[in-house]
């Protein structure tokens, strides 16, 4: 079998007595446009903490393009193609929006470590921050404060140091989340011009989003899998509109 | 849209020397020729300014909070001052010797405290410098216990620059040492690792998600800004001659501290605004009222709190950006 980009097996964790992760199976191929949907508490933002290494799971595996990472700290797992994005900006909000691109690209590229020499020398890592943020329609906000840009920008903001780290596989944690509904047709778009070869996971609540965006969603409740399929069948599926769609949320 | 290439230039070119930043080397050399009555306390105020730039680097920049700096001052003053002590009294070299031990000791308790953050992590900071406050207390025999060390003696700078009582050869080493930091504390907080510390401030979470080593380069600044105190403290030892506890002291972790917030902390120019500002004011302040010039001090310090949130340099910030908003 061809190794996913992402996978999951058998994985678990528990806070006490609360599961927020039963045996999760999970598999990610390689240029998916996939979604993670679920209620609230269902265990989404969990998921995420658990691949990219910020929670350590009880029980199970983590494997990044068939390479087992379960054992590593986060950032080694960023080193190899492994990002995601925040469902709260996490942003670095008094410094320029190129000023928070420029310091990811120089992570990846490991220019960071260098403590003699000006940041400002680095111009290849500038030039390409700003390219980057030039391709996503960011460039006139550039020298702003990420503080001083409208939610939305800021949302993108987000997306846009997740890219300045050449992601192979991009988890987006509701990247829509709280941004005004005139301009989530923005993020969309940025979303669907995303290079083809990264495997995106999109977790979300915005069913509109899912449904433009994935091609296959799977539900998690209560911390474990509940069904895999394509938009429509999960649509179809008398479970999912039971526990998901039918709670007040627009199918 | 404004022209990008302008744009991309001045963001690279933030690290160039702005004309301003000649202020504080201009008034250290007029203030020798101008007050050569108080060189003593000027090399008092240069080396303590080292100190000062120490602690804006951890707590400036990389925005670990700590009340133990002394620790590493003291450990750089005793270092200094018992080669001194006992016939290693070339100066130079007692420097880089206090730098280094005093490097040591911050990489050995950096290594086991910055696992925490926050609340713990000031408290063990205070717990290091206390330990090794009382190891100086009772090792009476090499550091002098609470009588101080005696007996120092330090050889000329170089072989040829006598230390004279009027404190020329003093003003003028902390001076040219203070420079040599400046140098090597700019670069760095210039530099792409620099830039990373101001990412760890201001948002730590986000650096562990662009894959930064986030604890291995709080150790390496932990363990810079310690070597930076220590060379403070050696100066302090070697200049005047004498170590005693204080060196070790809350107190001291304490009035660094203020003396930052007094000028700004991140800023760099913050240590050399905050600490002649304080140590003036205490010099003046202790002569025109010697019992209760503390309280003139702590009353200078509450407006200053009340009308100059964000120190002397915060002060003239807001002052810029109200004159560019109208």
């Amino acid at each position: 079998m061809n190794a996913a980009g992402l996978e999951t097996q058998g994985l678990c964790k528990s806070f006490g007595a609360l599961a927020v992760a039963t045996a999760i199976d999970f598999r990610l191929e390689r240029g998916a446009r996939h979604a993670l949907i679920g209620p609230n508490g269902a265990g989404k933002t969990s998921f995420v903490n658990l691949v990219t290494g910020a929670l350590r799971p009880g029980a199970g595996r983590v494997l990044l393009g068939g390479e087992d990472v379960t054992g590593l700290p986060q950032a080694a797992r960023v080193k190899r193609g492994l990002v995601r994005t925040f469902q709260i900006n996490t942003l670095f909000r008094r410094l320029s929006v190129l000023e928070n691109v420029t310091l990811a690209i120089a992570e990846r590229d490991g220019v960071a470590e260098d403590f003699v020499r000006p940041a400002g020398r680095h111009r290849a890592v500038i030039e390409e921050a700003f390219a980057l943020l030039d391709r996503l329609g960011l460039a006139e906000e550039a020298l702003r404060p990420v503080s001083e840009l409208a939610y939305g920008r800021q949302r993108m903001t987000e997306i846009a140091v997740a890219l300045g780290l050449a992601p192979k596989v991009l988890l987006l944690d509701e990247p829509a989340a709280g941004v005004p509904s005139g301009e989530t047709a923005t993020i969309i778009d940025l979303i669907e011009r995303l290079p083809s070869e990264i495997s995106v996971l999109i977790i979300e609540h915005d069913m509109e989003l899912v449904f433009r965006l994935a091609r296959r969603i799977t539900v998690l409740v209560q911390g474990s899998v509940l069904i895999e399929g394509t938009p429509r069948e999960i649509a179809d599926d008398p479970r999912v509109r039971q526990v998901y769609l039918g709670e007040r949320r627009h199918a | 849209m404004p022209d990008a290439r302008a744009l991309l230039d001045a963001f690279a070119r933030r690290h160039r020397l702005h004309a301003l930043e000649a202020l504080p080397w201009v008034a250290a050399v007029a203030a020798y020729f101008a007050f050569p009555d108080y060189l003593a306390l000027g090399a008092q105020i240069l080396a303590v300014i080292i100190f000062a730039l120490s602690v804006d680097l951890v707590l400036g920049y990389a925005g670990i909070v700590t009340l133990g700096q002394a620790a590493f001052f003291g450990t750089g003053a005793y270092t200094a001052g018992i080669l001194a002590a006992n016939g290693w009294g070339e100066p130079l070299t007692g420097l880089l010797a206090a730098g280094a031990m005093a490097g040591a000791i911050g990489l050995l308790s950096g290594a086991i405290i910055l696992r925490t953050s926050g609340l713990p992590l000031l408290m063990q900071t205070l717990v290091v410098a206390a330990m090794l406050s009382e190891a100086a207390n009772k090792g009476g025999r090499i550091t002098g216990g609470s009588d101080g060390l005696q007996g120092m003696e330090v050889w000329p700078i170089l072989g040829k620059f006598r230390f004279d009582m009027f404190g020329h050869t003093a003003y003028l080493y902390c001076l040219a040492v203070l420079a040599v930091a400046w140098i090597a504390v700019r670069a760095l907080v210039h530099s792409a690792f620099g830039r990373s510390l101001t990412g760890i401030r201001e948002n730590v979470m986000r650096m562990h998600a662009i894959g930064a080593p986030v604890d291995r380069r709080k150790l390496v600044v932990y363990t810079i800004s310690a070597a930076l105190a220590g060379i403070s403290g050696g100066l302090i030892a070697q200049t005047t001659q004498f170590v005693g506890l204080g060196v070790l002291s809350l107190e001291r972790s304490g009035t660094i501290l203020i003396m930052l917030i007094i000028g700004g902390v991140g800023q760099l120019y913050g240590a050399f605004i905050g600490v002649p500002l304080y140590m003036i004011a205490q010099d003046r302040f202790s002569t025109i009222d010697p019992t209760y010039w503390y309280f003139w001090i702590g009353l200078f310090m509450v407006l200053m709190v009340v009308f100059a949130p964000g120190g002397v340099l915060g002060f003239f910030a807001r002052r810029r950006a109200r004159r560019e908003k109208p």
